[in-house]
This record gives structure tokens, C-alpha cells and sequence, in this order.
């Protein structure tokens, strides 16, 4: 077996965050990720949809050293992840999804491991970890063991376990899922200002419309191939998001069918 | 709805051993371990019944009841063996609830377990072959059997489950299980040694080395009172119609049908309450502050000690083996004295509790799961990993150990042998650290997850499991052979030399594959850091 040639013959961009070329990965006989290509701006709000089974968390773990792609590189703001894991994963937050956590430690607990294995000395680490806790409305449950979180809790204090170190780029795999309103509000702006203050973020979704207003740039991946990438304005043109998502994705049927389902036809 | 749900089965046993050839193995060699057991049992069995009905007759009659009682109890503790149709999963079918019932009553005797136990009850009914009306209520007898354990372990798995579905009793349960477990091997010692003393007070032995009337007499009189228990009841059919004893037959009908019928109410009762309270967590425990966060060095290496620190005392899975501990003493104790070996047993003691300390990381990183994205995220260092692993066993073991070593040695008056000893010790603890630290970063193997009964065996484990613990029990002989062997002839009384011979060669050991092993350890899980988390991952 040999790589696909890279049909584009571009090198990785040293200036993105997160540049990924050729990246390929095959699941016993199932092709996951089949050559993805994608350039992620530094000081971007990028967003990565597709349906589900497209490879977006394939793809994301590929690009953060969780997973071994069969072929290709990621290079995380230059530095070449693969080669060099360890100078690359310090610039980067992840928020893997469909992992565990520790959760037989409390919330504070997680917050401190996550800082100390990232280097961060004490004093530090208890004010990251303070401060993290209240911006997620965690508080209250610091000493609460995560065991016994709600899975929405679960996932905000995953959030604030990959951002403790103050990462250059930040990898968030569906951080929105199970996460209350307020508390999603409450990221969004915590992410808005992190970008703001000159950081990346990478979030994979389905929500269309979360994307096309948090984002500044869009990904639309689907069997395992990027289909269109840019700016969300250049992506979606005229349309809505989901409009060119659905256009570009397919898989719409008409509304014929399931007449059975229609109650009013069927008062049994 | 009966055959819907055994065909579900059958199904869903299928596709699981469509996912992996290894479940396949595993489940053949369950099935030829069942038909080995069944088969023994059968021949001694119907080998018995040519000698002696009603003695083999009796016998059955307590084994089995001990069977129905296995049934009932087993999986309370081992939470989860067979959930493949959870009737939680059935709740929004809407299936009126006797059609459920009586589907999931039949459709569990579809397994491995149910299928040795009716084999085995069936087989062994032949024991009355020169009967045939006896054999004919036996297996009738061996088919109510059956249905008691099948539906007796429903029945106590759904009553007590908003009980086990609350992590804090289920993982004080899961300790206290290991209690009676570990006295098994000196109760026997203990009615052995009975027997052969005298046949006791009360003359309750079940095991004789010659044939002692006593000893029969115990087991007619032990039978007999198992026989009226619900458990040993259905054993017994065959025994009252040999006898002729119609009205004792009636009787112990009677106790079958009630037990069933009660037993089916109570699942009924309380699955019709589980299906409408589906399972939640009450509120857990808290710890204020840090823990050992606070006291250990704020650095990479001493948050992962802090980490399994937390870890050995509040997750069951380690927790289990710390519970040991303590009890191993006592039961060495016991059997030493019980078996006339003497206090000289108390001296395994020391290396075997370093033993079990040091071979408790033989699989960290399956133990932690996926949680282990946490550790490859942030690029932890692998010596980092493995000595932040190890520390915290070393803190505690080397005086722990020490402590044995030397109570094993006042209490055996063989102050002598205290380095040799000591040496042992203290090399068997070196050596299975620095093995578990080289082990655990290349052979990884499914565990129980996370919040699950350390007693359950992930299914398909098996092999994985077998090569994992002889590979890494095998380095460990080979590492402290050359201590053992000075320990020995230390002990069986060589010269004193050897004693403090050992007691070097011993640290030395100890050093040595600490130093090698991390270091080697460290290397490998840097290497193979992915594919660690993608072993885990598959575990499912």
C-alpha cells in the first residue's frame, strides 16, 4: 500500500495553526480519513461539520497525537507533531470526545493533575484552577468526585482540563454537546476572547447554525474528505450554512414516506 | 415474545463473536472447560449410584444446593455477567410485563453457565439408573433446578439492584465479598483436620479421607436439612421416591413450586419498579482540598504518584487488592495451624503481600482506560509515567513489607532468618515493580472498566490476560531466583552467611530492575504512546 499522492503538492503552511496534509487512516477495512488536507488560520474561529461517521473526530485525533495516522503530517503552528510530540502538544489544548476522564478525582483534583502533568507549578496551577472552576460554574461542585458530574459538567470541566496550560491552539471535539445554554453562552464568550487575545480554536459540530454565527472559518468534511474549506462567508456564499451543507453533503429525501406516521390519518 | 428474546440472544451472542476471532477462542474454551466439569462430574456420578444410590444420592443433594445458592448470590457481586438483555433496554417497547418475563426467564438459560448447569443436572440424575422411577423425578427434579437458579438470580439481581446501582454499597460490597472467599481455604483445612481428629462434636464434615461411618452419617444428616431448604429441594426428588416416601416427595414439591413462585413474584414486583425508577447515582462523597495533590512535589512525576495514590484507596479495583492485605495473615495463620504446617506459613507472608503490591501496576494503563487521553495529551513524560506509578507503591511497601518481614519472623521465633527475609522481600517488591513498570507500557489487556465490579472479566480477555501475567510473572522468578534460592538455604538452616547473602543480593535485585525496568518502561510508552491509547480505546 502505498500514500496518495497529495494532488496540491503544498507543503504545510509554518504560519498556520494547525496544518494538515495528506492525513489517512484505515480502520481495519474501513477507510476513515482519506487524505485531508486543511490549513486552520492562526486567530481563527474554525469550525469542522460533517455527518456523523465523516472522520471529524478521526481527523481531530490525528491532528492532536492521540492517533497515529497511517499517512501524512499535522503541523501545529509550524512544528511538525509527529516528529517533535512533545514541543508541539504544549501549544495544544484538547478536548477529545467519547474519552474518560479521572473521574475518581474531584473537580479541583482534575483541574491540578491536568495543570502539574503540563508543567505548571504549584502557585499557578491554584490560580488557573480557580479561576477555570468559576468561569465554568463549577464552583460549587470543586469538591464533588467528576464520577458524579452530569454529563454536561463532565464536559465543561474536560474544557477547562485542556486549557489550563494556556495553549496557542485549542482542539475541542463537540464541546457544546450535552452543555446547558448558560453555560454554553459563557464558553463562547470565554473562546471569543481567547481568539480575541490572538489563540486558535478548532470545534467540530453539527449544529450549523452555532457554526455560521460563532465561527470565522468552516471546514465541511464528509467520507472522509474535505469537501469545502474557507472563511464561513466564502463557504456558504448566499446561503444559509446548513443550506450548502446539505447541498454539498446530500442525503436529503423528500417527505413521501412514513405516511403511517401522519396520527391524523389513524385515530387508532 | 419468547422466541423474539431467545433469538435476540442468540443474535447478539453471534455479533460478538463476529467482532473478534480472540471471543471466539475465549467462548470455546469455556464450553470445553463446562463439558470437562459436567463430564467429571457425570462419570463420578453415575459411578456413585452403581455403588450407592442414596449415599451419591445425598451427595448430590448438597452440591447441588450449593450450585442453586451460587446461582442467587454469584452475581450480586459480579454485577454485569450476563446484561446482554438488560430489561432497562426494554423499556420503551412498551411489552406488556408477564410476556417480558417470562421471554427473559427463558431466554436466559441461552448461555454458557445455564447450559453447563442443566447438562450437568441432567447427567448426574443417571446416578439413580437402576431406578427408573427415581431417575424420572430426578430429571424432573434437575429441569426445576434449573428454573430455581435461573430465576432466583433474576429474582435477587432486580430486587437488591437500586441497592447495587448506588456505587458506595456496591463498592463496600464488593470488599466485603472478598472476605468470605479468602476463608474458604482455611474452612476446609479446618473440617479436614476435624475429620480426621475425630468426626467432631456435631459430626458436620463433609469430607473424609476413608470411609468413616461418622462422616456418613454427617453428610445423611447435612443432606437431609438440605434437602427442605429451597436450594437443595429439587435434588432431593429422586431420593424421596426411592425411598417410597410419597408424602416427603409432595413436600419438597411443594417447597420448589412456592420458592418459584415467590421468587418469579418478587422479580416481577420489583422489575415493574426498576422499569418505571430507571437507575440513577445518588449524591457521592466529597473531599475537600487537594488531597494528595497538596502533599506530593508539584511536578509531572509527583502528580502521577499523587494521582494513583487517590487511585489504590478510592477506586474498588486496587482497593480490592489493598483489602487483602491485612486478611492474608490471618488466613496463613489459620491454615498453618489448622493443617499442622505451624506458624512457619506466617513467613510467605512478607513476599507475598510485596508480590501482590508490585504486580498490582502490571496493567496501569488498562486500568486507566481511556482516561489515558489525558496522559498522551499532555506529553507526559514516560519516566514521569512510570516512576509517578510506582512511587506511591514504593512509599508504602518498603516499610509495609519490612513490618511483615519482621512480625513473620518474631512470630515464627526464627529471628535468624529475619534477612533472608528481609532480602526476599524486598527483592520480590524491587522486581515486580520494575517489571510492571517495563510490562505494563508494552502488554496491555482488558480490565473491568472504571466503576465496574472488580470481579467481572471483560469477556475475550482470556488469552490476552494469561500471556500478560505469565510473561511478567516469569521475569519476575528469573529476577529474584538467584535471592530465593540464597533464602532458601538460609532458612532450611544454612549458614547465617547466606541469610545476609540474600538480604544483599535481594536489594541489589530490587535496585536493579527498578532502574531497568522504568527506564525501560519509559522508553516503550514514549514510543508507543498512541498505540496505547488506541489498545484502550478498543477495549470495549
Amino acid at each position: 500500500m502505498t500514500a496518495p499522492p497529495d494532488p496540491t503538492h503544498r507543503g504545510p503552511d509554518p504560519a498556520a495553526a494547525l496544518s494538515l496534509r495528506g492525513l489517512w487512516k484505515k480502520f481495519d477495512d474501513k477507510i476513515a480519513v482519506a487524505g485531508i488536507d486543511l490549513d486552520v488560520p492562526a486567530g481563527s474561529f474554525f469550525g469542522l461539520v460533517g455527518p456523523n461517521g465523516a472522520g471529524k473526530t478521526t481527523s481531530l485525533s490525528m491532528a492532536t497525537g492521540l492517533l497515529r495516522p497511517d499517512f501524512g503530517t499535522a503541523h501545529v503552528l509550524g512544528t511538525d507533531l509527529w516528529a517533535h510530540p512533545d514541543a508541539a502538544k504544549a501549544r495544544l489544548g484538547i478536548l477529545p470526545d467519547g474519552v474518560r476522564l479521572f473521574d475518581r478525582l474531584t473537580g479541583a483534583q482534575l483541574l491540578t493533575y491536568a495543570g502539574l502533568l503540563r508543567g505548571l507549578d504549584r502557585p499557578t496551577v491554584a490560580e488557573r484552577t480557580e479561576e477555570l472552576l468559576a468561569a465554568m460554574d463549577l464552583a460549587a461542585d470543586r469538591d464533588t468526585f467528576v464520577v458524579d458530574y452530569s454529563a454536561g459538567m463532565t464536559k465543561k470541566v474536560a474544557l477547562a482540563s485542556a486549557m489550563i496550560h494556556a495553549p496557542r491552539v485549542l482542539v475541542l471535539d463537540e464541546p457544546f454537546e450535552a452543555v446547558d445554554p448558560v453555560s454554553a453562552a459563557n464558553i463562547r464568550d470565554i473562546l471569543h476572547s481567547y481568539v480575541g487575545g490572538g489563540g486558535t480554536v478548532v470545534v467540530s459540530s453539527h449544529v450549523m447554525d452555532l457554526v455560521q454565527r460563532m465561527c470565522s472559518h468552516v471546514a465541511i468534511i464528509a467520507g472522509g474528505h474535505v469537501l469545502d474549506a474557507g472563511t464561513v462567508d466564502a463557504v456558504r456564499g448566499e446561503q444559509t450554512l446548513e443550506d450548502r451543507f446539505v447541498d454539498l453533503v446530500g442525503g436529503r429525501r423528500g417527505t413521501e414516506g412514513l405516511a403511517w406516521l401522519r396520527t391524523s390519518s389513524d385515530s387508532s | 415474545m419468547v422466541a423474539h428474546l431467545v433469538r435476540l440472544k442468540l443474535r447478539l451472542l453471534v455479533n460478538t463473536l463476529r467482532r473478534s476471532v480472540w471471543q471466539t477462542i475465549g467462548l470455546c474454551f469455556a464450553l470445553l472447560y463446562g463439558l470437562f466439569v459436567v463430564g467429571l462430574l457425570v462419570t463420578v456420578a453415575i459411578a456413585g449410584g452403581r455403588n450407592d444410590p442414596v449415599l451419591t444420592g445425598q451427595l448430590l443433594t448438597v452440591v447441588g444446593a450449593v450450585v442453586v445458592l451460587g446461582w442467587w448470590v454469584v452475581p450480586l457481586f459480579a454485577f454485569g455477567v450476563d446484561a446482554t438483555l438488560d430489561p432497562m433496554r426494554f423499556v420503551t417497547f412498551a411489552i406488556p410485563r408477564r410476556r417480558l418475563l417470562a421471554g427473559l426467564a427463558v431466554a436466559s438459560v441461552v448461555s454458557v453457565p445455564a447450559a453447563v448447569t442443566l447438562l450437568a443436572a441432567l447427567g448426574t440424575s443417571f446416578a439413580w439408573a437402576s431406578d427408573p422411577l427415581a431417575l424420572l423425578a430426578a430429571l424432573v427434579g434437575a429441569v426445576a433446578a434449573l428454573a430455581l437458579c435461573v430465576v432466583g438470580s433474576r429474582a435477587t439481581t432486580t430486587a437488591l439492584a437500586p441497592l447495587l446501582d448506588s456505587r458506595r454499597y456496591r463498592e463496600i460490597l464488593m470488599v466485603v465479598a472478598i472476605v468470605p472467599l479468602l476463608l474458604v481455604g482455611p474452612g476446609i483445612a479446618w473440617l479436614t483436620s476435624g475429620a480426621e481428629r475425630s468426626a467432631g462434636p456435631e459430626g458436620v464434615t463433609v469430607t473424609a479421607s476413608g470411609p468413616e461411618p461418622a462422616v456418613f452419617d454427617a453428610l445423611a444428616q447435612v443432606a437431609d436439612v438440605v434437602a427442605w431448604t429451597p436450594f437443595g429441594a429439587p435434588w432431593a426428588f429422586a431420593g424421596a421416591v426411592h425411598d417410597g416416601a410419597w408424602g416427603l416427595l409432595l413436600a419438597r414439591l411443594a417447597v420448589v413450586v412456592v420458592t418459584l413462585g415467590v421468587a418469579w413474584w418478587v422479580w416481577d414486583r420489583a422489575l415493574a419498579r426498576a422499569l418505571v425508577s430507571p437507575p440513577h447515582s445518588g449524591a457521592g462523597g466529597k473531599v475537600r482540598g487537594l488531597g494528595w495533590f497538596g502533599r506530593f512535589p508539584a511536578t509531572p512525576t509527583g502528580a502521577v504518584a499523587a494521582r494513583c495514590a487517590t487511585y489504590w484507596l478510592r477506586d474498588p479495583r486496587y482497593a480490592v487488592s489493598l483489602a487483602v492485605i491485612p486478611l492474608l495473615p490471618v488466613a496463613l495463620a489459620a491454615f498453618g495451624l489448622s493443617s499442622g504446617a505451624g506458624v512457619g506459613m506466617l513467613l510467605v507472608v512478607a513476599p507475598l503481600v510485596a508480590f501482590i503490591l508490585g504486580f498490582g501496576i502490571s496493567n496501569d494503563v488498562g486500568y486507566d482506560h481511556t482516561a489515558f487521553a489525558l496522559h498522551v495529551a499532555t506529553g507526559v513524560p514516560g519516566g514521569a509515567d512510570r516512576w509517578g506509578r510506582v512511587l506511591p507503591v514504593l512509599v508504602v511497601g518498603v516499610p509495609l513489607v519490612a513490618a511483615m518481614a519482621v512480625a513473620a519472623a518474631g512470630a515464627a521465633a526464627r529471628w535468624d532468618v529475619l534477612p533472608a527475609l528481609l532480602g526476599l522481600s524486598l527483592g520480590v517488591l524491587g522486581a515486580s515493580l520494575g517489571t510492571s513498570s517495563a510490562v505494563s507500557a508494552r502488554l496491555v489487556y482488558p480490565v473491568p472498566k472504571p466503576g465496574e465490579s472488580a470481579f467481572k472479566t471483560p469477556q475475550g480477555a482470556t488469552v490476552a490476560t494469561l500471556v500478560a501475567q505469565s510473561v511478567a510473572f516469569l521475569v519476575v522468578l528469573a529476577l529474584v531466583l538467584p535471592t530465593l534460592v540464597l533464602a532458601l538455604v538460609a532458612l532450611l538452616g544454612g549458614a547465617t552467611g547466606f541469610g545476609w547473602a540474600a538480604l544483599a543480593v535481594g536489594t541489589a535485585t530490587a535496585a536493579g530492575a527498578l532502574a531497568a525496568g522504568t527506564r525501560w518502561g519509559a522508553r516503550v510508552y514514549e514510543r508507543r504512546l498512541p498505540d496505547l491509547l488506541a489498545q484502550v480505546t478498543a477495549f470495549r
